[in-house]
């Protein structure tokens, strides 16, 4: 498995976030997207997962476009972006195997349990998620990782809202993930010891802010 | 196959029991139906005649009309959530997706109007024959309206002003199955006129849209997402 991005180039209305952008991910591997504000970090990763159409360019997966091949792409696809996914009116579990199932996975109750007791919300599985704090509804949405199956994990700022105990946690679990063979692409502004593996770092700062004002 | 089966079921219930979380969302809407149909003979008058003759057309324009103030909550609240980004991003074809979610509200939106009609028909002095072919062409009608109106609802997703504009979208969209809905009821209190050319027009109606509109809302969606 491997994520290729070739001559990428995206343009938010007459603005050119970024161009000819191209780089490789593979197994074992963690990028790091930095940029300031408003430089395309979470452009990038929509397109990414083929929820931004690109202007240019082309990003593969497996050798395949992904707009060829979306849901064997979804399959091996895990995507967080800045909104939880989880419905206010569920139960922390209803959500967690709804989630599941319609990823394709169907997890027994004691796989459900395990993940939520992992990220920290032992007894909250029959609370509506109305009722959590935003940083408890972050980690329902988190619990995701614990129990999907996908390859790629793709994180738009997944330690926002996270107090320091979830943030460690966080960081490990993405470790882990990488450890076994997967790979993660996220935006932070928090380091990410990695135990093994590769980071790689990708700056979307190329121009000066100042550089289209008008 | 059966994966895909299962999270179109798996759908279908979530919907269903969201809903059943929130009644009030389904109430309004029926609530609407009932009132909409019982201001017509305040402001008409109440003879006989006259009812059975504007029956078939007021109780159509409610049944429109509930079934637009029902469709900015199709997709809105996955929009705002995100749940519907997972939904796009699910290792499931979309349109299958999409259509659980048409069906849902059908269930929850169209079918209660079908339930209740026959309330109306008590108002409106209704024969029983007419009662049951306004049960009939409702069942066949409100699925269409719920699948059109899903086009509708996938392309104004996330706009200011979204649910005003989608009622422009889609009531022009209504009206064959306005014209072909009053017009068997209207025909059925004619002796000796067969309503049949009415259900297999609007039979025609609803299998078109049964395959056009989930890849149609489906591309919309992508868009709006974008």
């Amino acid at each position: 498995m491997i994520l290729e991005v070739k001559n990428l180039q995206c343009i938010r209305g007459d603005r050119e976030l970024f161009t000819d952008l191209s780089f490789q991910l593979e197994a074992n591997q963690l990028m790091i997207l930095e940029g300031q504000n408003g430089s395309g970090k979470t452009t990038l990763l929509r397109s990414l997962c083929g929820l931004y159409l690109q202007d240019e360019g082309d990003i593969l997966w497996d050798g395949v476009p992904i707009q060829k091949q979306d849901e064997n792409y979804h399959r091996d696809l895990l995507y967080l972006g800045h909104l939880n996914g989880i419905k206010a009116d569920l139960t922390v579990i209803e959500n967690l195997r709804i989630n599941a199932a319609l990823a394709g996975n169907t997890p027994s109750l004691d796989v459900l349990m395990g993940a939520l007791d992992t990220i920290g919300l032992y007894a909250f599985e029959d609370f509506p998620t109305s009722q959590l704090s935003q940083g408890q509804k972050r980690r329902v949405a988190l619990a995701r990782l614990l129990i999907s199956k996908a390859k790629l994990w793709i994180l738009d700022e997944p330690f926002v809202a996270l107090d320091v105990a979830a943030v460690e946690l966080l960081q490990t679990i993405i470790a882990n993930h990488v450890d076994n063979g997967g790979m993660v692409v996220l935006t932070t502004h928090q380091e990410v010891p990695l135990t093994s593996g590769k980071i790689k770092r990708l700056s979307l700062n190329e121009k000066p802010l100042d550089d289209g004002e008008c | 196959m059966l994966i895909m089966f299962n999270a179109f079921w798996v759908l279908l219930k979530r919907d269903l029991l969201l809903a059943l979380r929130r009644r009030s969302e389904v109430f309004t809407v029926l609530f609407f139906f009932l009132i909409v149909i019982s201001l017509f003979p305040l402001g008409v008058g109440s003879e006989d005649a006259t009812l059975k003759k504007i029956a078939p057309g007021v109780v159509w324009i409610a049944a429109l009309l509930a079934s637009t103030l029902a469709l900015d909550r199709l997709f809105a609240n996955d929009y705002v959530d995100g749940a519907l980004e997972q939904l796009t991003l699910a290792p499931q074809s979309l349109p299958i997706m999409v259509f659980a979610k048409m069906i849902a509200h059908w269930l929850l939106t169209g079918l209660p109007l079908v339930l209740i009609s026959p309330l109306v028909g008590l108002f409106y002095h209704l024969p029983t024959s007419t009662i049951g072919v306004m049960m009939l062409v409702l069942l066949l009608g409100t699925p269409v309206l719920s699948m059109i109106g899903a086009i509708a609802a996938a392309l104004t997703l996330g706009l200011r002003g979204g649910g005003v504009l989608v009622s422009l979208l889609v009531l022009p969209l209504y009206i064959p199955v306005l014209v072909y809905g009053s017009g068997a009821i209207s025909t059925s209190m004619v002796v000796g006129l067969s309503i049949q050319p009415y259900l297999l027009l609007l039979s025609a109606f609803m299998l078109l849209a049964l395959i056009f509109s989930p890849w149609a809302t489906a591309s919309a969606l992508k868009i709006s997402l974008e």
